[in-house]
């Protein structure tokens, strides 16, 4: 017969030895193996207190980004929601009052913003669709829940916090990520 | 009036004995658990249960707890009076077997020799036999009052194999009785002593039985009537709470004393290996306390196999385990038993 893979191994279909048959022997050996993994190192990570190593580019929990002077940037485009192939995110618009200029960037902002955290498959597309660099996938997890309500993830739940009245924790959500590039 | 006599120190002397024994058994049956759970994570590369606790040392009474606050649950078909009886049962047998084993020769207090051996009877061995046998009753009558297909199945299977490994074992200690002429615990440890451990000279007798011990105790790769995969837990599927937990107790309590049992029978109980302790001049009491210290080493190292064992190889099929039973093992220690008669024989001639 010819081989299709290398992969491919044959049957080993003799006759069982005396000292096969009588199991005591290759149970002995087989229990050889299991002690030796007694002493190999763990491959557990102690969660809470060890974190695994994650990639600069692991797409996480998602944020919506505000720019320097603190303020709101994603305009409510729309382009996330259609980018999306999990239709995971739903938004409403609202019209920028005077007197908001201080909160939101653009003339016309997301006044709700919900990602459905189930339905989501972490794929970024969002953040290459954004065109203001207004959402991003960060480095961390989505948390369990004990609700399906609660995997339902609401603006307040993703905006990124105010870079002038808590700049460490801006910092800290911001991670090393690099600014994208965005002409306006 | 002589009759009722009675010698208060004495029963009060065991009574305590009987006490320390006890807890000391459900200590050391609660901390197998966690041994169990710790060495099954060693061997699949993982860490164990560490989070109770430092090094997760308190796992397992938070087990027990979690057991004890569970809803207790009494199905409406099942006999409810002999469904409470099995796992008392089981319980109950777990830990009478204890009585008549060796943990030590005698301390010196207030005047006088305390054996720290509960009863010495001169039938121990058999008073095992009868006890272990009661076992099955537990799984039996469990299994039956739970009005369950499952459970009554692995009832079944767990009486048969029962029954068939209590066979070999027995046969497997005559070629031990022949070789120190007793039933007596205490004798055949210090026939032990005398004459080097059992094991040497029975080698075959000691596989047998320790396989025998491993079906008894309805460990892997005996563990049928508790088969996961088919069986949905065996006997104990319709219970819960504390009642689910004196089976699994009895289980582990099975486990430490059938070491018990194999250390004294085979590996010269509470002897310590390779010296003459009482050449050493030390104290009485200091030399009980190492002997049972090193029947515990024993006792330990026999409750390692038992889970190494669990965590390497798979369950018997069934037809497999009978096979093994009553084609291979009880032939072997049939052989074993008539050769060692003949070895004897042979040697009381020249
Ligand atoms: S990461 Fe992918 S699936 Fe999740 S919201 Fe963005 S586009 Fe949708
Ligand atoms: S997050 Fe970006 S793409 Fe989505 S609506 Fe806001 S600005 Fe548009």
């Amino acid at each position: 017969m010819v081989q299709l893979t290398q992969k491919a191994k044959l049957v080993d279909r003799r006759q069982m030895s005396w000292l096969e048959r009588i199991y005591l022997w290759n149970i002995l050996k087989g229990m050889m193996i299991t002690l030796s993994h007694l002493f190999k190192r763990k491959a557990t990570i102690n969660f809470p207190e060890q974190k695994r190593y994650f990639a600069p580019v692991f797409r996480g929990l998602h944020v919506l980004n505000r720019d320097e002077e603190g303020r709101e940037r994603c305009t409510a485009c729309g382009l996330c929601a259609v980018a999306c192939p999990a239709e995971a995110i739903t938004m409403e618009a609202a019209e920028r009052l005077p007197g908001e200029e201080k909160l939101y960037r653009e003339e016309k902002y997301a006044a709700r913003y919900e990602i459905n955290m189930l339905r989501c498959i972490f794929c970024g597309l969002c953040e290459d669709a954004c065109p203001k660099d207004a959402i991003y996938l960060s480095q961390t997890f989505a948390p369990s829940n004990y609700s399906r309500k609660g995997f339902i993830y609401k603006k307040e739940d993703l905006l990124i916090p105010n870079p002038l009245t808590d700049p460490e924790d801006y910092k800290k959500a911001l991670g090393d990520r690099p600014a994208k590039k965005i002409n306006n | 009036m002589h009759l009722l006599s009675i010698d208060w120190w004495f029963i009060l002397e065991k009574l305590v004995l009987i006490v320390i024994v006890i807890s000391l058994s459900l200590v050391i049956a609660m901390y197998t658990t966690y041994a169990e759970r710790k060495v099954a994570a060693w061997l699949q590369d993982r860490r164990g249960p560490n989070r109770a606790g430092p090094w997760g040392i308190l796992q397992p009474l938070a087990d027990g707890g979690k057991l004890f606050f569970k809803e207790e649950i009494i199905p409406l078909v099942s006999s409810k009076w002999l469904f409470i009886l099995g796992p008392s049962l089981a319980m109950l047998t777990a830990l009478l077997t204890s009585a008549v084993i060796p943990w030590g020769t005698s301390l010196h207090l207030f005047g006088k020799d305390v054996p720290l051996q509960i009863a010495d009877v001169n039938i121990g061995i058999l008073y095992i036999f009868g006890v272990v046998s009661l076992g099955v009753y537990g799984i039996m009558i469990g299994g039956w009052a739970s009005n369950n297909k499952f459970s009554l199945l692995a009832a079944i299977r767990g009486a048969s194999q029962m029954i068939s490994y209590e066979l070999a074992m027995g046969m497997a200690l005559i070629a031990v009785l022949m070789l120190t002429g007793s039933l007596q615990m205490s004798v055949i440890v210090q026939n032990q002593v005398e004459h080097g451990w059992h094991i040497i000279y029975q080698p075959l007798g000691f596989i047998i039985f320790f396989i025998c011990a491993l079906a008894e105790c309805n460990r892997t790769p005996f563990d049928l009537p508790e088969a996961e995969n088919e069986l949905n837990f065996g006997y104990h599927q319709e219970y819960s709470s504390m009642k689910l937990g004196f089976y699994l107790f009895a289980e582990y309590i099975n486990m430490f004393i059938s070491s018990a049992v194999m250390a004294t029978l085979f590996l010269g109980g509470y002897d310590i290996p390779f010296v003459n302790e009482t050449q050493w001049g030390l104290p009485q009491n200091l030399l009980a306390i190492i002997g049972f210290a090193v029947l515990m080493a024993k006792i330990f190292f026999f409750l390692f196999v038992f889970i190494w064992i669990r965590w390497t190889i798979p369950r018997f099929r069934y037809d497999q385990l009978m096979n093994l039973g009553w084609k291979g093992l009880i032939p072997l220690s049939l052989a074993n038993m008539v050769i060692t008669a003949i070895v004897m024989l042979w040697k009381s001639k020249t």
